[in-house]
């Protein structure tokens, strides 16, 4: 159930951006990962989570273990709240989805179309995906985004519980959860030097 | 795999979902044909097989960019990515469902409207029989197309030039057998061609379009 990471080196766009990124998430452990735009976090995270190969370097998971949430939450507009959650739990082969409707108190939303929802009732329904899972390992890319400072609340709740059952999670954030036992890892010092980018070039990355 | 087929079924019923739109540019084809051709029965019941064929061909054309690209725009497709469902099997899955939705519903219309274009008794079935094989070929090398434009703005066009001569045997064929099924020959050797390329696509093209998927999602 251990993420490890090994001397991973990621390109965006041809581009390499981070090199010699190394860590270890143990169960139980929360990773907030830090770093100003453009830096490569979401690459980061994609490439942990398997979407694109590795320049250099290894990430060793047990497989199926990780589930990945990015910036868009993969919610079909026609389809109600009930509908979107049934479809992933089945996917990954669950069946409850009314512990995670209760979590995200999305319980007054069942019925309705994800179209009608509002952005942070939406992002709701997105986190909400990762308990129909059942995988251990989350890597969640701006999880908090347009979340009230409730339903971020909810969500560091969500985080504890899932860290209590043995769980973890590698997070990409700007805001603080309030997580005091989370560690945090500044992916700056990883900056590619080959790829010195001025400030100019990063607003077309 | 059973969750992914039911979800792509129930999106396309839904509102917007398209599902009405290839038949009803197939109805349209057929019915403007009489007309631009004139009331010419007799010429008519020669190119009713090809028209039918070419409308059928262009219905399941209209619908394909829609297999990936939608998925990909909510990033649902990045999440199927991640989940346990080899990316083999959601290629063949979303062809599945492209022909449940647009390719039978295709086939079954082709007899009423045949009936529009004067098709001669004895071609019913044939037209039948080579649709019902041909139309899976065309939706999997559609989903194959698909696969390689997603995530292109406006890959439409792309779509279209990239997966049309990939149709052309399938429509040779195709109308070659609903032809001969017309004139009262013998439609054997044209509908074998057309369940070999029918079966060869199957079994070829849902790893081609898993390893662009997985190259475009990177």
């Amino acid at each position: 159930m251990t993420l490890s990471v090994q001397n991973l080196s990621i390109t965006r766009g041809g581009i390499r951006v981070l090199e010699g990124v190394s860590f270890m998430l143990s169960p139980g452990e929360a990773l907030v990962l830090r770093g100003p735009n453009g830096i490569g976090k979401t690459t980061l995270l994609r490439t942990i989570a398997g979407l694109q190969p590795p320049l250099e370097g290894q990430v060793d998971a047990a497989p199926d273990t990780l589930v990945y949430a990015g910036h868009a939450d993969g919610l079909k507009s026609t389809l109600t709240v009930e509908e979107n959650l049934d479809f992933w739990a089945q996917i990954f082969g669950q069946n409850d989805i009314a512990s995670a409707i209760e979590a995200f108190d999305l319980n007054a939303l069942r019925s309705r179309p994800a179209g009608l929802l509002s952005a942070g009732q939406k992002r709701r329904l997105g986190l909400a995906r990762l308990l129909v899972t059942g995988r251990p390992i989350w890597v969640l890319d701006e999880p908090t985004v347009s979340l009230d400072t409730r339903a971020v609340e909810m969500f560091a709740q969500v985080i504890r519980t899932h860290l209590g059952q043995g769980g973890s999670a590698l997070l990409a954030t700007h805001i603080d959860l309030g997580l005091e036992e989370a560690k945090t890892l500044d992916v700056t010092p990883f900056r590619a030097s080959a790829a010195q980018l001025d400030e100019f070039d990063e607003a077309f990355l | 795999m059973k969750a992914l087929l039911l979800r792509d079924i129930r999106l396309a019923i839904r509102a917007g979902g398209g599902f009405g739109l290839g038949l009803a540019f197939f109805l349209i084809v057929v019915v403007l044909v009489p007309f631009g051709v004139g009331p010419q029965s007799e010429l008519l019941s020669r190119i009713a097989a090809g028209t039918l064929w070419i409308g059928a061909l262009l219905a399941c054309l209209l619908s394909l960019d829609r297999i990936f690209a939608l998925d990909w725009e909510d990033g649902s497709l990045d999440l199927l990515a991640t989940a346990p469902l080899p990316m083999e099997a959601i290629a063949a899955i979303k062809a599945l469902a492209h022909w449940l939705t647009t390719g039978l519903p295709l086939v079954l219309a082709a007899p009423i409207l045949a009936v529009l274009l004067n098709l001669p008794a004895a071609g019913y079935g044939p037209l039948i029989l080579s649709l019902l094989l041909g139309t899976p070929a065309l939706s999997m090398i559609g989903t194959f197309g698909a696969a390689l434009t997603v995530g292109l703005k406006r890959g439409g066009l792309l779509l279209s030039l990239l997966v049309l001569p990939l149709y052309v045997p399938t429509l040779i064929f195709g109308a070659e057998a609903a032809r001969r099924g017309v004139d009262g020959f013998d439609t054997t050797t044209p509908m074998l061609m057309l369940a070999g390329i029918t079966c060869g696509t199957i079994a070829l093209l849902p790893f081609a379009a898993a390893a662009v998927l997985r190259v475009n999602l990177r």
